[in-house]
């Protein structure tokens, strides 16, 4: 089974200490939910583990099947199975969507299998039909430039399109459901399950129950000044939903100096 | 400043522009050097009648007089002195396929050309059969009355459609290098279309190999009569290898009352070559110019491609994009001069810069004061892609009349480490991420590109971008 671990990590943001002993373990299959106030690290977490070059990373590491890699460039982590969706998503003027993931793909796949000789127009076109399908979009959407003049529902479901076409093994959600109205959150919840069904192991950051109510996490964990103090099941999340972070706050109190929240 | 006719004409120019170069089949070379001596013996070897021989020599006179211009690249390499100025391409050269550059070929490898193709654009192969589409599309274009001929035979074959037309909208006296181009202009195209008729396909997409035997100092010489609509397209992506570093080219339109003309250039010079270029229309009442334009190659380029609104409700565009890589200046743009009330224009002009890369935008968009009610849109974006690059807009606005719209737009952009870090996110390397960026930049002008040359544009950018990224 394959694992995606986090051990002892360490980041600096400008010199700042954000992320602080931080230890995770996800397997494939398992669903795991990241809470915490805003400010503590959560996108962090998620542009080291993808690899952006502004995280310093000043000890521990993140590993796959026991494997560092800290020593690969983002594309590298990305053929190795490993997805974000970005709670920022940028866009690229001029690119169509469709254009982008066929790349995006035929890249993936080479990497994989250097004898890959990229996907057949005709055979990529039903695969996106197939993907916007499930998370019932517009075909005429593949034809928009990506990300551009895109409302921030929109944004967000076609990261879940470019996840569910690149067919990761780890997925991180970083406020997917942010921006999604309340049928776009039900549509894209489910096909988010039905894309990770025990093949992708995913970390859903969120600050509400309300995806949740839809991909039941196996794990709910709480990050508060740059690590993870509190883990649990599903109801840990509820808990927070009626509770807020007060008792967080008073249990682990003020937060080390630089970090707020 | 008076609005006269000819003095607008002039002053289109009045800092200098340029042209560029075609095709010739001569046999006589003309030995280095220009003098009045050189003149008569391209006109006579060509058989001209005197009018265009007094015309050649008048342009040589003016010439000589004029200097190099200062005010934009730097041109301080061109030696005037040693080149030829009229030769019959493939035997100036003599050379073999061995002599071509090795990145010439990987470039024609990497677009795929066979190599019969490859031969032929390099100038080393023997002649690319053409003839036979060449005949079956002028076929088709003769029964609807279109003509399309080399400008030599244009000449002879209609000389007082020719005369009435030629030099009526690039005088020589415009600016120093269309005054050298006159005096020796070789090659190029005449195409004249009637009144109402419009040409469904682009003309000169078939001779896309034809245009490898680009001349020195081409001219050509396009009249859209009242209601008549064409596409030209004069293209070639495969980069054009010559020993020669100096094109001067001149290129007129006539667009008549109603008519619309999109002239379509692309093109890969060469990073040794001078590209000094003069393309001008004349546009008539409710008459429509689009000049579409990219740049990638060549040491220096020159080109701004004007419009001349000279009738009512007359409108020209303008959509380039220049490409400028190691060592190389770009320096593009365009010119709207409004003559006549309601007439409008648009400027788009893309540029990318990298590997201590320049490119300019340099514009004029002029408003006459008989042109009221006119309106101007002007829009430049450059894109850096590393710090050693660099990218200057020179605008200039004149307006003289009452009600007018006019708009500019300026930005400059640097590939953003957010941008590059999302494509890297989906697996796409700095590389393959960069030239993703680069393409949807230059999207807006592909898109107005016929298929063909879409594709291989994307192909070329690819290429321009291989090893870009450390
Ligand atoms: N590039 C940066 N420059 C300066 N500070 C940064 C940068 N990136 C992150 N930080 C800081 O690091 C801390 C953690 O930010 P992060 O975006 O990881 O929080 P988050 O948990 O995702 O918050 P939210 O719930 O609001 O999305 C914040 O204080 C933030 O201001
Ligand atoms: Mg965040």
């Amino acid at each position: 089974m394959t694992e995606l671990e986090i051990r002892n990590l360490h980041v600096l943001v400008n010199d700042k200490e954000i992320i602080r002993d931080f230890n995770l373990t996800i397997r494939q299959g398992e669903i795991h939910a990241l809470m915490g106030p805003n400010g503590t690290g959560k996108s962090t977490l998620a542009y080291t583990i993808m690899g952006h070059p502004r995280y310093q990373i000043t000890s521990g590491d993140v590993l796959i099947d026991g494997e560092s890699i800290l020593g690969l460039t983002p594309d590298e982590r990305a053929h190795k199975g490993i997805f974000l969706a970005f709670q920022y998503p940028v866009s690229i003027p001029g690119v169509s969507l469709a254009n982008f993931l066929r790349v995006a793909l035929n890249a993936r796949n080479k990497a994989v299998n250097p004898d890959d000789k990229g996907i057949s127009v005709v055979k990529f076109r039903q695969l996106l039909k197939s993907k916007m399908d499930l998370l019932k979009m517009d075909y005429q959407f593949a034809s928009r430039y990506l990300n551009e003049g895109f409302s921030g529902g929109e944004k967000k479901r076609a990261e879940i399109l470019q996840m569910a076409v690149l067919e990761p093994r780890f997925a991180i959600l970083d406020e997917t459901d942010s921006g999604l109205d309340i049928d776009a959150l039900r549509i894209v919840s489910e096909g988010v399950n039905t894309l990770a069904q025990g093949h992708i192991g995913v970390l859903v950051i969120t600050h509400y129950q309300r995806m949740l109510n839809y991909i039941t996490p196996d794990f709910v964990h709480i990050m508060y000044g740059g690590r993870i103090v509190e883990s649990g099941k599903a109801e840990l999340a509820l808990r927070l939903e009626e509770q807020g972070y007060e008792w967080i706050r008073e249990k682990y109190g003020v937060l080390p100096d630089g970090i707020h929240d | 400043m008076t609005d006269n006719h000819q003095d607008i004409l002039q002053s289109i120019g009045s800092g200098d522009k340029y042209g560029f170069s075609y095709p010739d089949d001569s046999i006589f070379t003309s030995r280095k050097g220009l003098d009045e001596e050189v003149v008569r013996q391209i006109s006579a070897y060509k058989e001209e009648p005197e009018w265009m021989l007094e015309f050649r020599l008048n342009a040589f006179r003016h010439f000589s007089k004029r200097p190099i211009p200062t005010w934009g690249a730097d041109l301080s390499g061109l030696n005037l002195e040693e080149i030829i100025y009229y030769a019959r391409p493939r035997q100036i050269d003599q050379k073999s396929w061995e002599d071509v550059p090795e990145n010439i070929k990987n470039t024609f490898d990497r677009l795929g050309l066979p190599e019969a193709e490859q031969k032929y654009l390099a100038g080393v192969g023997a002649q690319y059969d053409s003839e036979m589409v060449y005949h079956n599309i002028q076929e088709s274009l003769e029964k609807q009355g279109v003509i399309f001929l080399s400008i030599e035979n244009g000449l002879k074959q209609h000389p007082d459609l020719f005369r009435e037309h030629f030099a009526s909208v690039v005088p020589f006296s415009d600016n120093t290098f269309a005054a050298l181009n006159s005096a020796v202009w070789s090659g190029g195209s005449f195409v004249y279309v009637p009144k109402g008729v419009h040409v469904d396909l682009p003309l000169q997409a078939y001779f896309r190999l034809n245009m490898a035997n680009i001349g020195q100092f081409e001219r050509s010489l396009i009249i859209a009569d009242e209601g008549a609509q064409v596409h030209y397209v004069e293209g070639c992506t495969a980069p054009l290898y010559r020993t020669e570093s100096f094109h001067s080219g001149v290129i007129e339109i006539v667009v008549k009352k109603g008519a619309r003309v999109r002239y379509t250039t692309i093109q890969n010079w060469s990073t040794n070559v001078y590209n000094l270029v003069t393309q001008r229309a004349v546009v008539e009442e409710d008459g429509t110019m689009e000049w579409v334009d990219a740049n990638l190659g060549s040491k220096v380029t020159m080109k701004y491609p004007a419009c001349f609104l000279k009738g009512p409700g007359a409108h020209g565009e303008v959509l380039s994009v220049a490409f400028a890589g190691p060592g190389q200046h770009q320096d593009a743009g365009a010119k709207m001069i409004h003559f006549a009330p309601n007439t409008s224009s648009k400027i788009t002009s893309k540029s990318i810069s990298r590997g201590n890369g320049r490119s300019s935008y340099r514009g004029l968009v002029r408003v006459a004061s008989a042109a009221e009610n006119s309106r101007s849109n002007v829009v430049c974006d450059a894109l850096l892609l590393d710090h050693e690059s660099r990218s200057d807009t020179y605008p200039t606005m004149d307006i003289k009349a009452k009600d007018v719209q006019i708009g500019h737009e300026a930005t400059v952009s640097k590939i953003g480490e957010e941008q590059l870090f999302y494509l890297n996110s989906r697996g796409l390397s700095d590389e393959e991420a960069t030239t993703m960026v680069v393409s949807g930049f230059i999207e807006p002008l592909v898109k107005e590109l016929p298929m063909e040359y879409a594709v291989e544009m994307n192909k070329l950018i690819q290429i321009q971008m291989t090893g870009s990224v450390g």
